[in-house]
């Protein structure tokens, strides 16, 4: 029923049999094709611009005021390539391997192996832009070594990696819009997907500067919206990421998989107060050479939230390395589902070190000293002091991580080269998103998802500096040929007319959910209820989740539902700037996908990478996958409200990896 | 800790705007300023008033979306940070806060604190590229060593967020250092090379048609800016603007 097309073959000839099989659309044919791209980060940029390359006339949207700002900006350790630069036995095989065994087991293996492969061109494709990579002194490029491997070959441009690669997938972008081949449309908000037979067709869009809701056609419509992280209210996500037009689209007939995997990054910057908007990434490279630890006896841990201890002052012997403890083999580069976890427990148990007690320290006064030698050494200098030596090393620290450094200080008033950071796992990723085949394609025919939005690379979990790989794999490189094959049947196809009675249907629909947000008469903001939604969310299906818990939490959300509908206030009116609208409609779509992922986590009874059931742990409390009765894809289809979605199974084979238990010991 | 904020309220582009007074009590020091606005916002709404529109989204310094002209310096006191970035520590217990927008030509006023950027984009798509199609079948990546020293300060140079502030504080509302970071970036990177004399052209034309002012050297741009980029980027743009008019 569900047909992943997945081409015939061996693994590693399966991509390159493929672009030899699908069909192609001829360049002077391309020029009759319209595809519409919603959203302009890393894959929509990137794919609005091979599109419109290749010749396609390209509509793309985006709701912020700049292409450029979307969130993929804000991505700071890096982007994985298989180009082995470091001769330490990478290849593209390893890094499918880690990819897979980082996802325990729960990815598409020809999906993965696809990403590996065209991984390297990534980086080609991106220094030829004009992306300026971290050099070393020799003029090549640098590397680093991120969570879950045990190669290095992560490519990064200091802390900010993200926006670099957006800026050059935007300035391919913009060179495309001057030609004319993209038509850009800042500021619209997609509100729905209209059909035609079955097809995708085009989009309802909104203007979010004058209200005005517009009819856009195209033969095709691609999604490159992101993910979903802000269903939990306080995530590393912007502001104004959101699931609406996934959710719009899964409404409408997309399968939404496994919805319930979240990846929450174990550091973060912890919360401080009710006040609080959102939660600010450092970035995983930190854990290249800090050390995270928390106090080995309670009265430590007492006394440095009184204050009346210092945490540089407690000797080695008093430290407790949680994860080089537990995991000697990979140490503090365990992948982020596994270091989370074991924050969570050190703190569960009451050794967090900050007020709330929920807060661990990333430290890095031995690297310091390390670099701080070395670089004496380089230097020349015969037996320097100490404190000669820590300055040193806090100039190499400071070239490596400053950006980081500078905003850890600039938002928790610490300076993290004197003391310790004091760190806690937020929300930052869904590995879970539209359910799409080998050609990235949705259960609607026509509609594509490319991209944190669709769920096909990750698996349970996502590792490091993967995220920008994927969204640029997809864009560049995967869906402007894998379209092709669709948009062949449509080279006699004409203009999409937007005057047909399913455009007049789309927009009624739209402007009907609209008046009644604007018309509701309620007293209560929507911040509120989005507050609310999020702590039901991370207490019920955060890092650890249980039957009795979510099931508890589906009631309560759709209580909250019900409230939220009756209470909201929205002021304003809907035919200007309004943010409060644009967000009220963002969070009912929110409070729908929340129930859904609930009742995914409550369906997967097993555990597995950042999906941890607490009925199913091994007896040293780590994951324990159940591959009898759940090695596949959930695929949920809408049947008029979330608790009544039918769940359909993609199953997964591994025909080249040995499915076993992950172990970082 | 107590504070009175003077906000401008603008309706739309074309009315009439004014400051609005409003009095908050109980902030506290670790909030961001945007999270104060919230808190302002959340308030409004509950009373059945208007909250102000304003720009911001990643809120942690790197989208280049928030942008707020707080005390007559764009994003406020301090160096080297964004509003979001900007926390209420920053200020005084009973202070007076007076909040803009950006103010440019080139930046019509959209609502309230926010502005329209758009010819930033339009800026960038004049030039602000190098001519490569996505193949991927380009050399590789390793097949032109950049010296190290060039190629961070090409990074300096790009880590340019185009939120505007350099606009916003220039007595001119000049461009200039957007322009230039974009211009030196590439510029400096061989593979920038064979079109840098197009580009500069190209883009400065855009410039000067959005209707950004001149440069007079005053500097305020290069102090205000939440990345620190430098004015020595300006000086390297009139040099290649210089070089390819003559040649």
């Amino acid at each position: 029923m569900l047909d992943s097309r997945i081409p015939e073959g061996p693994l590693a000839e399966k991509w390159s049999k493929h672009k030899d099989d699908i069909r192609l659309v001829a360049p002077a044919n391309k020029r009759l094709i319209d595809v519409i791209v919603v959203g302009t980060g890393l894959a929509g940029s990137s794919a609005s611009a091979s599109l419109a390359e290749m010749g396609y006339n390209v509509k793309s949207f985006c709701f912020q005021d700049s292409p450029r700002r979307a969130h993929s900006i804000a991505a700071q350790g890096g982007i994985n390539a298989a180009k082995n630069y470091q001769n330490d036995g990478d290849s593209i095989y390893r890094l499918f391997y880690d990819t897979v065994k980082g996802g325990d087991y729960r990815s598409r293996e020809a999906n993965v192996h696809r990403l590996a492969e065209v991984s390297v061109n990534i980086i080609d494709q991106c220094v030829a832009q004009g992306v300026p990579f971290a050099r070393e002194y020799g003029g090549l490029l640098d590397n680093r070594s991120f969570g879950g491997v045990q190669v290095s070959r992560t490519f990064y441009a200091k802390g900010q990696t993200g926006q670099q690669l957006l800026l050059g997938a935007y300035s391919a972008l913009s060179r495309q819009i001057s030609k004319g081949k993209v038509e850009m449309f800042n500021r619209h908000e997609m509100m729905e997907v209209v059909k035609v037979d079955g097809k995708a067709r085009g989009i309802i869009a909104r203007n979010l500067v004058t209200g005005e809701i517009e009819r856009h056609s195209a033969h095709a419509v691609v999604l490159c919206t992101g993910g979903y992280g802000n269903v939990f209210y306080l995530s590393t996500n912007a502001m104004g990421s959101n699931v609406s037009a996934a959710w719009k689209a899964h409404k409408q007939g997309a399968f939404m998989a496994n919805p319930c995997f979240t990846q929450i990054h174990p550091t973060c910057i912890p919360v401080s107060g009710h006040y609080q908007s959102k939660l600010t990434l450092m970035s995983e490279s930190l854990r290249n050479d800090g050390r995270i630890w928390v106090p080995k006896k309670l009265e430590d841990v007492e006394a440095i939230r009184k204050g009346t201890k210092n945490p540089v002052d407690l000797s080695e012997e008093e430290r407790d390395y949680y994860l080089e403890r537990r995991y000697p083999a990979f140490g503090n580069l365990v992948p982020r589902d596994v270091a989370s976890r074991a924050a969570k427990e050190r703190c569960d148990a009451g050794y967090g070190v900050n007020d709330t007690g929920q807060a661990v320290f990333l430290d890095f006064a031995s690297a310091i000293v390390r670099y701080g030698k070395t670089e004496a050494s380089i230097q020349n200098l015969n037996n320097p002091s100490q404190d000669k030596i820590i300055e040193l090393g806090k100039g190499v620290v400071k070239a490596k991580y400053g950006n980081l450094f500078d905003m850890y200080q600039q938002i928790t008033d610490d300076n993290p080269y004197e003391t310790p950071m004091k760190i806690y796992p937020a929300v930052h990723y869904t590995m879970g998103g539209l359910w799409v085949d080998y050609n990235l394609m949705t259960t609607i025919p026509g509609l594509f998802a490319a991209g944190e939005a669709n769920f096909s690379d990750h698996g349970a979990n996502r590792l490091g500096a993967s995220a920008l790989m994927q969204g640029l794999a997809d864009g560049y490189f995967v869906l402007p040929y894998t379209i092709g094959d669709y948009l062949a049947d449509d080279i006699r196809t004409g203009k999409i007319p937007t005057d047909s009675p399913e455009f007049d249907a789309a927009e009624k629909k739209v402007k009907d959910s609209i008046e009644a947000l604007i018309n509701n008469n309620g007293d209560t903001p929507v911040d509120d209820f989005h507050r609310r939604l999020g702590l039901i969310m991370w207490n019920n299906c955060g890092m650890s989740r249980n039957e009795k818990g979510l099931k508890g939490a589906i009631s309560e959300i759709q209580e909250l539902r019900k409230e939220f509908y009756k209470k909201v206030r929205v002021p304003g009116t809907a035919d200007e700037f309004n943010s409060e609208l644009d967000k009220a409609s963002r969070v009912a779509d929110f409070i729908d996908l929340g129930e859904m992922m609930c009742l995914d986590a409550l369906t997967r009874s097993e555990s597995c990478g950042g999906h941890f059931r607490e009925e199913s742990q091994t007896e040293e409390g780590e994951a324990l996958r159940d591959d009898e009765n759940f090695a596949f894809v959930s695929a949920w289809e809408f049947t008029g409200t979330p608790a009544e979605a039918k769940l359909h199974k993609e199953e997964l084979e591994y025909k080249n990896i040995e499915l076993k238990q992950r172990s970082y010991k | 800790m107590n504070i009175t904020l003077k906000v401008w309220r603008q309706k739309g582009p074309n009315a009439k705007g004014a400051m609005e007074t409003h009095k908050m009590t109980d902030i506290s020091g670790d909030m961001s300023f945007l999270e104060m606005m919230d808190v302002l916002n959340d308030r409004l709404i509950r009373d059945g008033e208007e909250p102000f529109a304003f720009d911001h989204d990643c809120r942690e310094g790197i989208c280049g979306s928030c942008s707020m002209f707080i005390n007559g310096e764009a994003h406020g006191p301090g160096r080297n940070v964004t509003t979001c970035q900007l926390h209420m520590r920053s200020f005084k217990d009973g202070e007076t806060i007076h909040v803009e927008p950006w103010r440019a030509s080139a930046f019509p006023v959209i609502k309230d604190l926010s502005v329209d950027r758009s010819s930033f984009d339009r800026i960038i798509q004049a030039g602000g590229y190098i001519s490569v199609n996505t193949s991927g079948a380009t050399q590789d990546a390793n097949a032109i060593p950049i010296p190290k020293v060039d190629a961070e300060e090409a990074f300096d140079a790009a880590t340019c967020i185009g939120c505007g502030a350099c606009v916003a504080t220039c007595k001119n509302s000049s461009a200039m250092l957007f322009v230039s970071a974009k211009v030196s970036q590439l510029s400096l990177l061989p593979q920038g090379k064979p079109e840098s004399k197009e580009r500069v052209q190209r883009m400065v034309d855009q410039m000067d048609l959005e209707g950004f002012g001149n440069c007079t050297n005053t500097g305020a741009c290069e102090v205000e800016c939440p990345k620190g980029i430098s004015l020595t980027n300006i000086a390297r743009m009139n040099r290649e603007f210089m070089k390819s008019s003559l040649s």
